[in-house]
């Protein structure tokens, strides 16, 4: 098994969020997690990428034979666990291309690969970049300081395509994006699809999969999977809302 | 806060210096203590002139009557001024050596170490290095090279003797030894240092720069710098400094003084990296530093560019006279402290000519048990029409126990100036951190990065030969790891 969450319970601050949830994704599977407001689906992606606030109640989670619990978050980054976060942070004075090229670096150590050098690193982003039609002078500049929600998004998905993840979680890189920006992001993640990489995508809205086809569907409802299948239920969702799952 | 952040906040607080070795090699001091007769020792040390002697004993009458200025954020144990040796020179240093064939290998070797080579050919190419060891110049390069264009490249000692006309004019002209007791104390007891000037319309095509090294115990270091840059002329200088580790603390008080002549450029920029003190605040060196510039002339400038990251205490504040109309004076800082470090540090930004401009960056970054105050001055004299200033001051506050604090003053006597300040203080966020982890650096790689991001703005100030050593040192500082 690729990933393996079993029985999964987690609370914030005393509030219970994750309930008991099971999910399993294997090599070369897209899943798709539905869910209303605050249901929990970006705590699960959150978790996943090990950030520290939750308390873990039970349950475990295996991630490429690895109990994930036992890596912190650079290691699961460098394991090939890749979050494409909602909201990305803004951090003034960091260069893409320097923070990006470090960023891969650390991970082919862990590896045993060598580094990369600078020119092969510059060459590499340049060329994925304009697969995203993302400006070159926009790699000059800071990590998304300034840039608008679009900008933000297509960076998140440069990155990604740079650190070429085993698991890549999407958490509602949808929001805020219009619909030639979702194009570009999502052509830019149907690019990266492989028959050896999982795809994990959060989102509250059924548009997101006109673009991404995925093999699961899942819906969640406070804190745990209610029902599993296919596209359909997508499809389900988009006519009725997710009343009839609560 | 979280816990892995605290946990590595406590690795870097564990702080290993890179430079504290100590080059074993004899010294000759006078005895202990200040008074006269130390003071007619370094003159006659230095072959020095008699009005030089005279000027040095005028300055030490004015230091017995004054006392240190105490309205800094620092705290420190009186300092006991007659238990400090006031001069410390390797044995042999009667003459300075010609080449470095007279020079000690343990010395050249202690160069070596520091990454400082002193051969011409393997030193960092442009970049033309006097060196100071303790109390004495050890070598210049590339001084037959700066001679051709007429720039005057030596030690303050070597000036005094061969350029006595310049020296008498400009000496303590910019800050006059009763100026206050740190600088009466340098007039009075400065060893060395370095002299430039740069002639009229020269623009100097290489980086100028000094490195200050203090290895003998319970000495003091008080080093004179005088930069004049004649008209139209332009020098960018940087100078470096690093001592020992030793449980002690160590007095440095120095004084730089710069003048820029009609259109004339300096651009002065200083790593500072003396021992800070073990991570329970014991030893380190007391940094005790008045820098000043004159823009003399119309359309002159003078830009501050500093790194400080090392010191228990830094006392220092690099400041702009605008006299000539039109004249512009800068002032870039980032100011690191951890463990027990203290410093106050800032700049003051007189406006006394028409149309001046002034800018001030600075950025604080707090550690471990640290205060970092900065503490800055803008005033705006009676005929300085339309002056403008800015000033943006930054504080980042790495872990709960630290202290950062911004004291800024502003006094203008003149309705057309005009004045912007923008400060901020934060703590270092937790979602940067967060992010960048995710994509797979490291807590340690995380912080820096963030930190150096931090710094931007005003490490680009620093001379391309220079930014990267800087940045390396700012991630050494926060690591404590030695690179």
């Amino acid at each position: 098994m690729f990933l393996e969450i079993k029985d999964l319970s987690v609370k914030i601050e005393n509030k219970n969020i994750l309930k008991g949830l099971n999910l399993n994704i294997n090599k070369g599977e897209v899943h798709a997690i539905m869910g209303p407001n605050g249901c929990g689906k970006s705590t699960l992606a959150n978790v996943l990428a090990g950030k520290e606030d939750y308390e873990i109640l039970n349950g475990k989670i295996n991630f490429k034979d690895n109990d994930l619990f036992d890596l912190n978050i650079e290691e699961r980054a460098q394991e090939g666990m890749f979050l494409a976060f909602q909201y990305p942070v803004e951090i003034p004075g960091v260069n893409i291309t320097p923070f990006l090229h470090s960023a891969i670096n650390s991970k082919r150590k862990r590896m045993n690969e060598d580094e990369i050098d600078n020119l092969s690193f510059a060459k590499l982003l340049k060329s994925k970049a304009s697969d995203l039609g993302i400006n070159i002078d926009m790699l000059k500049r800071s990590v998304n300081t300034g840039f608008s929600g679009g900008e933000k998004k297509r960076y998140e998905i440069l990155q990604m395509s740079i650190l070429n993840p085993d698991l890549a979680i999407l958490d509602e890189t949808d929001s805020g994006l219009d619909i030639d920006a979702l194009k570009i992001v999502t052509d830019g993640v149907n690019k990266l699809k492989t028959k050896d990489n999982s795809f994990l995508i959060i989102t509250h809205y059924q548009k997101l999969l006109d673009y991404i086809k995925p093999d699961y569907v899942h819906v969640m409802v406070n804190g745990s999977i209610v029902k599993s299948g296919g596209s359909e239920i997508a499809v389900e969702i988009e006519k009725d809302g997710f009343q009839k799952f609560q | 806060m979280n816990s892995e952040t605290l946990n590595t906040l406590d690795s870097y607080s564990k702080n290993k210096y890179k430079y504290g070795f100590v080059t074993n090699i004899d010294n000759e001091k006078p005895k202990k203590g200040l008074n006269e007769d130390t003071i007619k020792f370094i003159s006659l040390k230095k072959k020095e002139p008699d009005w030089m002697l005279q000027w040095r004993l005028k300055a030490f009458s004015k230091w017995k009557k004054m006392k240190e200025p105490k309205w800094a954020n620092l705290n420190f144990p009186e300092i006991d001024y007659q238990d400090i040796y006031y001069y410390s020179a390797p044995k042999g240093f009667e003459k300075k050596p010609k080449d470095l064939s007279e020079v000690d290998p343990k010395l050249i070797e202690t160069y070596n170490k520091l990454g400082i080579p002193l051969e011409e050919q393997k030193v960092l190419a442009g970049v033309a290095v006097d060196v100071v060891f303790d109390s004495v110049s050890v070598a210049t390069t590339y001084k037959g090279e700066l001679e051709k264009l007429g720039i005057i490249f030596c030690s303050i000692g070597e000036a005094i003797q061969k350029h006595p006309d310049l020296i008498k004019k400009y000496l303590g002209s910019v800050i006059p030894a009763g100026d206050h007791s740190f600088s009466a104390l340098n007039s009075a007891v400065f060893t060395d240092g370095s002299f430039v000037y740069i002639p009229e319309g020269v623009k100097c095509p290489m980086e100028l720069s000094t490195y200050f090294r203090i290895n003998a115990e319970n000495t003091g270091q008080f080093e004179r710098t005088l930069i004049i840059a004649d008209k139209g002329s332009y020098v960018s200088y940087l100078e470096g400094c690093t001592a020992p580790k030793r449980d002690d603390n160590q007095l440095h008080a120095a004084n730089v003084e710069l003048i820029a002549l009609e259109d004339a450029e300096i651009k002065y920029s200083t790593v500072q990296n003396w021992y800070p003190g073990d991570e329970d605040g014991k030893g380190g060196i007391y940094n005790f530093v008045t820098k000043r510039g004159l823009c003399a002339g119309k359309n002159s400038k003078i830009s501050w560019t500093q790194v400080e990251t090392g010191s228990a205490i830094t006392w220092k504040y690099p400041s702009c006279i605008l006299k000539g109309d039109n004249s512009i004076g800068e002032f870039y800082s980032v100011a690191i402290t951890n463990n027990f470090q203290q410093a106050d540090t800032g700049t003051k930004m007189t406006h006394i000519g028409k149309n001046t401009k002034s800018k001030i960056i600075s950025k604080g970054i707090s550690l471990g048990k640290s205060q970092n105050t900065y503490r800055g001055e803008v005033s705006f004299l009676r005929k300085a029409d339309k002056a403008r200033n800015y000033t943006q001051c930054d504080s980042l506050l790495v872990g709960n126990r630290c202290g950062a604090h911004t004291v800024p003053y502003i006094d203008s006597k003149n309705n057309t100036a005009v004045i912007e300040h923008e400060a901020s203080t934060s703590k270092i966020n937790e979602d940067q951190l967060y992010y960048c982890r995710q994509r797979g650096l490291s807590h340690e790689e995380a912080v820096s990065l963030i930190v150096n991001g931090f710094c931007k703005q005003v490490l680009q100030e620093l001379p391309m030969e220079f930014a990267v050593e800087a940045q390396k040192l700012v991630s050494i500082s926060l690591e404590g790891s030695v690179g």
